[in-house]
């Protein structure tokens, strides 16, 4: 008797842990309708906005909610505990993990989803093919001294020589992965326009022919371009391609996660699952993206 | 005026006729929750100013964090690895630059087509423009950031010869779209206030319509008229969502109307969701949130003070 009601004590703390600190809304299995809510990666929002739809045909108690607003916000989200899953274009810092364990007691969880190369754009007029690192560089870090299209062999466009910076805003998980990557870290110029999100930075690329913008491989429009990226100057430049990036060849490719707080239970452990699986990742492909290799074989 | 419920009730046994007590009892409640009603804007105005300044105050404590260079640094690095900075300089200049170039187009317009609305056409052309002016009104405002960023950024860079789409120009435009609405409806309530004696007085004295609308209604209803601006003036500066959009969100001093800007409310509504609570970040979006109360109420005191004294002449 005694280690039985142990037993079921300890079960009941289990989850009442689990139901409190945890998913929240992802824990009511027994109920017939189960809501997990997303938010993070304006990159990914197209991505998990059509896994919402398909899973749901499948699964039809299960509801999944999408929102964007940047990565930073889907960080943010999950440690105040309004959401179950964030999804992130970038790696999770050990600042944000160590604010998820002191606030929520969990530790946060990634899941590799896909990947994606991070696309250099320009106005499809633009005459460039290909740029380097460091010419990204000095063309968007603070101290940069890139500022004209003519510093880089590119003849007035339009008249306009001024290069104009299409950048995102803070929040964003590209800007994030961007400055460290590209910018090794340093800050941007003053001045860029930073657009709300990834669609928004193709689409005012392809309304200004002086532009140059980065932003998910995914949006790529008829009205711009997308450059090859060498790594050093005078090294063989690579085309944002599903090859260059699985081969690591492209020299901006990131991961694209998604993030639980804990161990994924229940709900949001099938949705994961379904993610990794051949339909999950056929959609990831269809959106623009690189699946995960190793999902995929399975 | 008889109670229904006094007449529903039983019939009173004095000869003298009394309202129920649930009658006094039911006015007494209406009497004060109404009373609540209007105390409850100095409830909310004070608690909103504690919970914004609360939230800021710690900043404004700390050694290492300076309000002048707040003020008038335009180096904005929140988020930097290397050396934070928090300059609001720029976004200041970008806030009046658009708020005074929509005033400049939607003062003369709102106020035109007030008077045009009140006093020069027919009652049937009055009532399609009001109700299309309204409906201007009701278009939200993430709508109108929308048309910025799609529609007129094109149109500026095909005939205005800007070098980007989204800028002051774009911005000030869609905002004076928005406002419009706002001035034509307050300004023309504002002269159809004016007693139609003095339209009378005036078309008997022999003025023509003109000189009846510059020498006699607009300084008759300037109070109202003034009013309607700075509704104007209001939602210009407080408007966040379309200006995001339109203006191209680049913390930069702008050298012309064909630059983009970045403005206050657009920098909160864009960082404050990222931001950790309480982290300096968070603190500082909220000191311009304190900045931004202060403008507004700057704005409103100057409005208060000035029709005093148009009153007093």
């Amino acid at each position: 008797m005694n280690p039985l009601t142990i037993t079921g004590l300890m079960t009941a703390v289990a989850v009442t842990s689990l139901a409190v600190v945890g998913c929240k809304r992802a824990e009511g299995v027994k109920s017939a309708k189960t809501t997990i809510q997303c938010k993070g990666s304006d990159t990914m929002v197209n991505v998990v906005q059509a896994w919402a739809e398909e899973y749901h045909k499948q699964h039809q108690d299960v509801t999944v909610e999408v929102s964007g607003g940047g990565s930073g916000q889907g960080i943010a989200a999950l440690i105040k505990g309004t959401i179950d899953l964030a999804t992130l274009s970038r790696d999770l810092k050990e600042e944000e993990k160590a604010r998820a364990r002191k606030n929520t007691g969990k530790e946060p969880r990634e899941t590799k989803v896909g990947y994606d190369a991070l696309a250099i754009y320009v106005h499809k007029d633009n005459p460039l093919e290909e740029i380097s690192l460091e010419q990204l560089s000095n063309i968007f870090a603070e101290g940069g001294t890139i500022t004209k299209w003519s510093q880089i062999g590119v003849p007035p466009l339009g008249g306009r020589d001024e290069i104009i910076r299409v950048s995102r805003q803070s929040s964003s998980g590209t800007y994030e992965f961007f400055r460290e990557h590209v910018l090794n870290k340093k800050d941007f110029k003053l001045g860029s326009r930073d657009m709300n999100g990834s669609k928004e930075v193709v689409e005012l690329v392809g309304n200004t022919p002086t532009a140059i913008g980065y932003s998910g491989m995914g949006y790529a429009t008829p009205a711009v371009k997308m450059l090859k990226v060498r790594p050093q100057a005078g090294a063989e430049a690579v085309a944002p391609t599903v090859e260059n990036t699985l081969s690591k060849k492209y020299p901006i490719a990131r991961s694209l996660l998604v993030c639980s707080l804990g161990e994924p239970q229940d709900a949001l452990q099938t949705f994961i699952a379904w993610i990794l699986s051949a339909p999950g990742q056929d959609i990831v492909r269809k959106c623009g993206y690189i699946p995960v290799p190793s999902a995929t074989g399975k | 005026m008889k109670n229904p419920t006094a007449a529903n009730s039983p019939p009173p046994t004095t000869d003298r006729p009394t309202r129920s007590r649930w009658a006094i009892f039911g006015e007494k409640t209406l009497e004060t929750v109404i009373r609540l009603c209007g105390i409850s804007a100095i409830i909310f105005v004070v608690g909103i100013f504690f919970f914004v300044f609360k939230e800021a105050m710690p900043m404004l404590g700390r050694e290492d964090f300076s309000v002048t260079q707040f003020l008038f640094s335009r180096e904005w690095y929140p988020t930097s690895e290397q050396n934070v900075r928090y300059g609001v300089l720029a976004m200041i200049v970008g806030t009046f630059s658009v708020t005074v170039l929509a005033m400049i187009i939607a003062v003369p317009f709102g106020l035109g087509a007030a008077i045009y609305v009140s006093e020069f056409c027919g009652p049937r052309m009055k009532e399609t423009l009001k109700i299309i002016i309204e409906l201007l009104a009701a278009i939200p405002s993430v709508v109108w950031g929308f048309i910025g960023l799609t529609v007129m950024s094109q149109i500026l860079v095909k005939y205005a010869g800007a070098q980007v789409g989204v800028n002051i120009l774009n911005g000030g435009i869609i905002l004076a779209l928005m406002s419009v609405p706002i001035i034509v409806s307050i300004g023309e309530d504002a002269l159809k206030a004016v007693p139609d004696s003095y339209r009378e007085a005036g078309l008997a004295l022999g003025a023509n319509k003109w000189q009846l609308v510059y020498r006699v209604l607009l300084p008759a209803a300037k109070n109202g008229l003034l009013a309607a601006v700075l509704l104007g003036v209001g939602r210009a500066v407080g408007e966040t969502m379309a200006v995001l959009m339109a203006t191209g969100h680049a913390v930069q001093i702008p050298h012309g109307i064909l630059d983009s800007v970045r403005t206050l409310t657009a920098n909160i509504a864009a960082e404050l969701g990222e931001a950790p609570e309480h982290s300096d970040h968070y603190r500082v979006l909220f000191l311009t949130g304190v900045l931004l109360f202060t403008i507004t109420f700057v704005v409103n005191l100057t409005a208060d003070l000035v029709i005093r004294g148009l009153r007093k002449k």
